[in-house]
């Protein structure tokens, strides 16, 4: 029998052959996650809560499949960790706020539901900064998530509880949102890989909202196999969500099985480099472009000059959106209540709760965004914001004229310390620099490892462009880099974490 | 609260020009609601058809009504509106506990329909043009019941209870431009307009469209110039006026206190105001001291609407006859003047005369039969003709009986009475209750000498040639025949014992 330190380090893919052939069954496998968050996660703090019985209640329910000789689908029995943003039937979604402590949703996000209908196991909810507003996870009112390359470090955010996972071998798959690069930052720091879909390729539906327009959950996994293999489980058209792109799902897995960049023109944005990038950064980055060019790829220089107002016309229209779509919190339906003794009205409550329950970030994005909205202010800060959009857009359009996929460092630098940015709104928003642009496109893009900065061993992130609905470029060029890699250094980047 | 000393209506006419911009919420009649798919039929336990969606629960997303957008252009068409090629929703953001995201889904600056007009026909049949701004789509806000106050208003309640059964059922508002030069028929048009649309509402099958329901509900703006004057004044907005007659009186109250403050020398405040039925007065509600900002901006959860021109065709080309063209229409088919067409319509029962002439009937017993016993019946049950247990087939089958000469009008009315008290068809009752005109020539010759016989008196005038006194004797033999006789036979037969002649 395998033992259960093999266990935690096996590959999605792996995990599910070895279950489907009854090598170990899916039981077997979640307890062994399950003891390891017991293990490692009060220094970790990637989980917010664990369910424990809802997923042995699943990993017994694919054993039984099994059984009775159903066919099993290609992740049953595979453990995963769940943002906490996605609403879970019956199971705590709390989105990192206070506001939102102890509610219980009635009702599954589509993406769980899919989770579940795949025979995923949902062995909890990850940690991340407040309804996703954050590249830290220190927005979280639960307290910040370590890095587990250095648990003194931020594993990146919002989603900083799944890498975390992922990275600690708490789980085998994630899930993430990614507004601004909320699941591919985290991946960078954490030497892990995450993509962000192109827009409306993952239904929204059950996903609390931050910015509906920019909003994307996505996969996060070790491998780029992995992250195709829940991709594909997770995406799809979605009657529910009105965004949701009503056509087939591009073959993600196939090309991740199929990696490849042989005569692939590779675009090197040249706005994303220079002052404010970590030097060795910079370093992995170049060196990537140069394995892309060992492997076959013809790398072509692209400038695309807007890019450069990206993350102040994305300050607008995500704040924007988020102080309308978090207007609904106001302690009449659900939720924290603050001051409801009988003698102050509903709109004093409803202040006095939001005032309690929102963290200064979320308080911050809601006062900006209330005031770009502000009649006599639209057209200069939300309808200028929509002119930046639209030039991104173009940019990137002008450029797939003539590469296929656009590559970048993930983010300027390596995993901060905690608290380093803490007090410094500014340079936190610089983490989302050369993430943001896709968000404002609606493009898909994916972060893979790309190696360690030699000043301080953390890991970097190697960031690929796609155009929307191209998704399973991505996977054929990462899964073909991830190899050169892997080829390179003798194993992958993650076995030279530090073992918690 | 104070009392404004009004000016009369007259005086007020004679200084001050009204401009009237009139704003109809109608619920649409779709069986589910405008975003998700919660019903939307009434009276059910409160909170009963509530979902994530129209709770506005985390995470929960929007997903158009295609009927609600399909009953939108109808409209919009009906109005001869332009109907958008392309057009979003947008977010009207303002905190009310009643609106489950504190913001409305709503349209901004990009109505589905605009620039059209309604022609509406006044009491002497004049037709004024109202033009219409645009038809936008929205959801309708749940509702809020404050209790234990005096008013039922807020103010001084101790809490309140929401019921969002309602919040997200479609709703689509109807803005006029400034209604101009209507002068001192202002009110009468704003009725007149508010009929109309009704009317129109109704024909297009897109919403009953009952204002006592709270289907369809007005805000009258209205604002009085100088005469002679270019520029607007400033405006009132009386809110959720619910009855054709207060829209009327709502218009002709402003009128009258805009007036009234004007001419003192004050200044109107731009201010909601409440209606209020028992008086015809408005009170002021919440001033708008500086306009309220609803921070609109298009609804990122939902992809525009972007009607097929064909199939707005399609919607055009199966459009049905105008209300105000088929009243026409009807009044010369029927031969009736505009006043008796107008007590037609107030009855609400012109689609059952239509439907009873379709059935065989004449029109004008169909008429008869409606606006007469058939009204009063539903007038006395307090409910709408079309709730009454008959049909307009039935009503033309007696129609016919009595065009045959089987029954006489006062049987007629008895079978209705059996039909309506559920005893079966027209034909059923007839054979039931025994009610059939005696045509029997014995019988009936019979009963004519015995009546002559009794009467020698009145006999004697008649044949000294005072025909007019034959009525005694028939209703003699009427009453001899508990009214089943044809009562224009008898009094053939009694004329012609008797040797008289008309």
């Amino acid at each position: 029998m395998t033992g259960t330190t093999d266990l935690i380090k096996l590959t999605a893919a792996e995990t599910a052959a070895k279950i489907a052939s009854g090598e170990v069954t899916a039981v077997q496998v979640t307890e062994a996650h399950l003891a390891r968050i017991a293990a490692v996660d009060e220094k970790v703090h990637a989980f917010l809560h664990v369910d424990r019985e809802g997923a042995l209640a699943q990993a017994r329910a694919v054993d039984d499949k099994r059984a009775r000789g159903e066919k099993l689908g290609p992740l049953a029995g595979v453990p995963l960790a769940l943002k906490d943003i996605f609403t879970t039937k019956g199971v705590p979604t709390t989105v990192g706020s206070k506001l939102l402590e102890g509610w219980i949703p009635p009702y599954d996000a589509t993406l769980t539901q899919r989770l579940k209908a795949a025979d995923v196991i949902i062995l909890g909810k990850t940690n991340m900064d407040e309804f996703a507003m954050g590249s830290s996870t220190e927005n979280s009112a639960y307290g910040p998530t370590g890095n587990p390359w250095d648990l003194t470090r931020i594993p990146g955010g919002s989603g900083g509880g799944s890498s975390a996972a992922l990275a600690s071998y708490q789980a085998v798959l994630a899930i993430g949102t990614d507004t601004g690069g909320s699941i591919r930052q985290p991946a960078a720091v954490t030497g892990t890989v995450g993509v962000k879909p192109t827009y409306g390729g993952v239904s929204r539906y059950g996903m609390v909202a931050f910015s509906s327009s920019l909003d994307q959950g996505g996969p996060c996994a070790r491998t780029v196999l992995d992250a195709a293999l829940l991709h594909e489980a997770i995406a799809g058209y979605d009657p529910l969500d009105s965004t949701s792109i009503d056509a087939p799902v591009p073959s993600v897995v196939e090309a991740a099985r199929n990696g490849n960049v042989a005569g692939l023109r590779v675009g090197v944005v040249k706005e994303f480099g220079g002052e404010g990038y970590q030097a060795g950064v910079m370093q992995r980055f170049n060196e990537s472009v140069e394995l892309l060019r060992e492997i076959g790829a013809e790398i072509v220089e692209i400038s695309c000059p807007s890019f450069d107002l990206a993350l102040a016309a994305y300050y607008l229209i995500a704040p924007s959106e988020c102080s309308s779509n978090l207007a609904r919190f106001d302690a009449m339906r659900y939720g924290l209540r603050v001051g409801d003794d009988g003698t102050r009205s509903a709109e004093d409550v409803t202040a006095l709760s939001r005032e309690a329950g929102f963290g200064d970030e979320v308080k911050r994005r809601i006062m900006l965004g209330t005031y770009a909205l502000s009649s006599g202010y639209y057209d200069a800060y939300y309808g200028s914001a929509q002119k930046v959009r639209t030039l991104i857009t173009r940019d990137f359009e002008k450029a797939f004229e003539s590469v296929d996929v656009l590559i970048s460092p993930t983010t300027p630098t390596t995993a901060f310390p905690i608290g380093e940015r803490a007090d410094d709104p500014m340079a936190m928003y610089l983490a989302d620099l050369c993430t943001i642009p896709s968000n404002l496109a609606g493009n898909a893009a994916m972060s893979l490892p790309c190696g360690l900065a030699p000043e301080d061993g953390l890991p970097v992130g190697l960031q690929i462009i796609a155009p929307a609905m191209a998704d399973d470029r991505l996977y054929r060029v990462g899964a073909a880099v991830e190899a050169a890699f892997i080829a390179r250094w003798g194993h992958r980047l993650l076995e030279e974490a530090p073992s918690l | 609260m104070t009392v404004t000393e009004l000016v009369s209506y007259e005086d007020a006419l004679a200084t001050y020009d009204p401009v009237m911009g009139l704003e109809v919420h109608v619920e649409l009649g779709t069986k589910t609601k405008m975003f998700c798919g919660c019903s939307t039929a009434l009276g059910a336990e409160p909170n009963s058809q509530t979902c994530p969606t129209c709770l506005g629960l985390p995470g929960a997303l929007p997903v158009m009504n295609a009927i609600g957008v399909e009953s939108a252009i109808k409209i919009g068409l009906a109005l001869h509106c332009e109907i958008a090629e392309w057009c979003r929703f947008a977010r009207k953001n303002y905190f009310y506990p009643d609106m489950p995201k504190n913001f409305q889904t709503s349209q901004y600056d990009e109505p589905i329909a605009f620039n059209g007009y309604l022609d509406v026909q006044l009491e002497d049949g004049e037709i004024f043009r109202v033009d219409i701004e645009r038809a936008h789509m929205e959801e309708d806000t749940g509702k809020s019941t404050h209790v234990g106050g005096a008013t039922g208003r807020i103010h001084g309640a101790s809490h309140s209870l929401l019921d969002y059964n309602r919040a997200g059922i479609p709703l689509i508002e109807i803005v006029t431009k400034p209604i101009v030069g209507a002068g001192e028929r202002a009110p009468e048009v704003a009725k007149a307009y508010v009929a109309e649309l009704r009317e129109l509402i109704k024909a297009l099958g897109v919403s009953e469209a009952r204002m006592e329901m709270g289907q369809m509900r007005c805000d009258v703006n209205l604002s009085l110039r100088l005469n002679g004057v270019e520029k607007f004044g400033t405006r009132s907005e009386t809110k959720n006026v619910n009855s054709l007659r207060s829209v009327e009186r709502a218009a002709r109250y402003e009128i009258q206190r805009h007036a009234a403050v004007l001419g003192s020398g004050g200044t109107i405040i731009q201010e909601t105001r409440h209606f209020h039925e028992e008086d015809g007065s408005t009170t002021a509600g919440r001033i708008k001291e500086e306009a309220e900002d609803y921070r609109y901006f298009p609804e990122p959860d939902l992809v525009p609407v972007a009607p097929a021109r064909d199939w707005v065709e399609e919607l055009r080309a199966g459009l049905p006859e105008l209300p105000r063209l088929r009243r026409k229409r009807l009044r010369e088919e029927w031969g009736i003047s505009e006043h008796e067409m107008q007590s037609v319509l107030n009855a609400g029962v012109i689609d059952l005369i239509t439907a009873t002439i379709e059935a065989g009937a004449d029109a004008a017993s169909a008429r008869k039969w409606w606006m007469g016993e058939l009204a009063r019946r539903a007038n006395e049950e307090s409910i709408d003709p079309t709730a009454l247990p008959i049909t307009p087939t039935q009503v033309a089958r007696v129609a016919e009986l009595v065009a045959d000469g089987g029954l006489n009008d006062k049987l007629a009315r008895q079978v209705i009475e059996g039909v309506l008290a559920g005893e079966g068809d027209p034909d059923t009752v007839v054979d039931k209750r025994g009610l059939k005109i005696v045509s029997d020539e014995g019988a009936l010759g019979t009963a004519v000498d015995e009546a002559i016989a009794a009467n020698a008196a009145i006999a004697d005038k008649i044949r000294g040639g005072k025909v007019a006194a034959a009525g005694a004797l028939v209703g003699a033999v009427m009453k001899a025949t508990r009214g089943q006789a044809d009562a224009a036979r008898v009094r053939e037969l009694i004329l012609e014992r008797l040797g008289a002649a008309e």
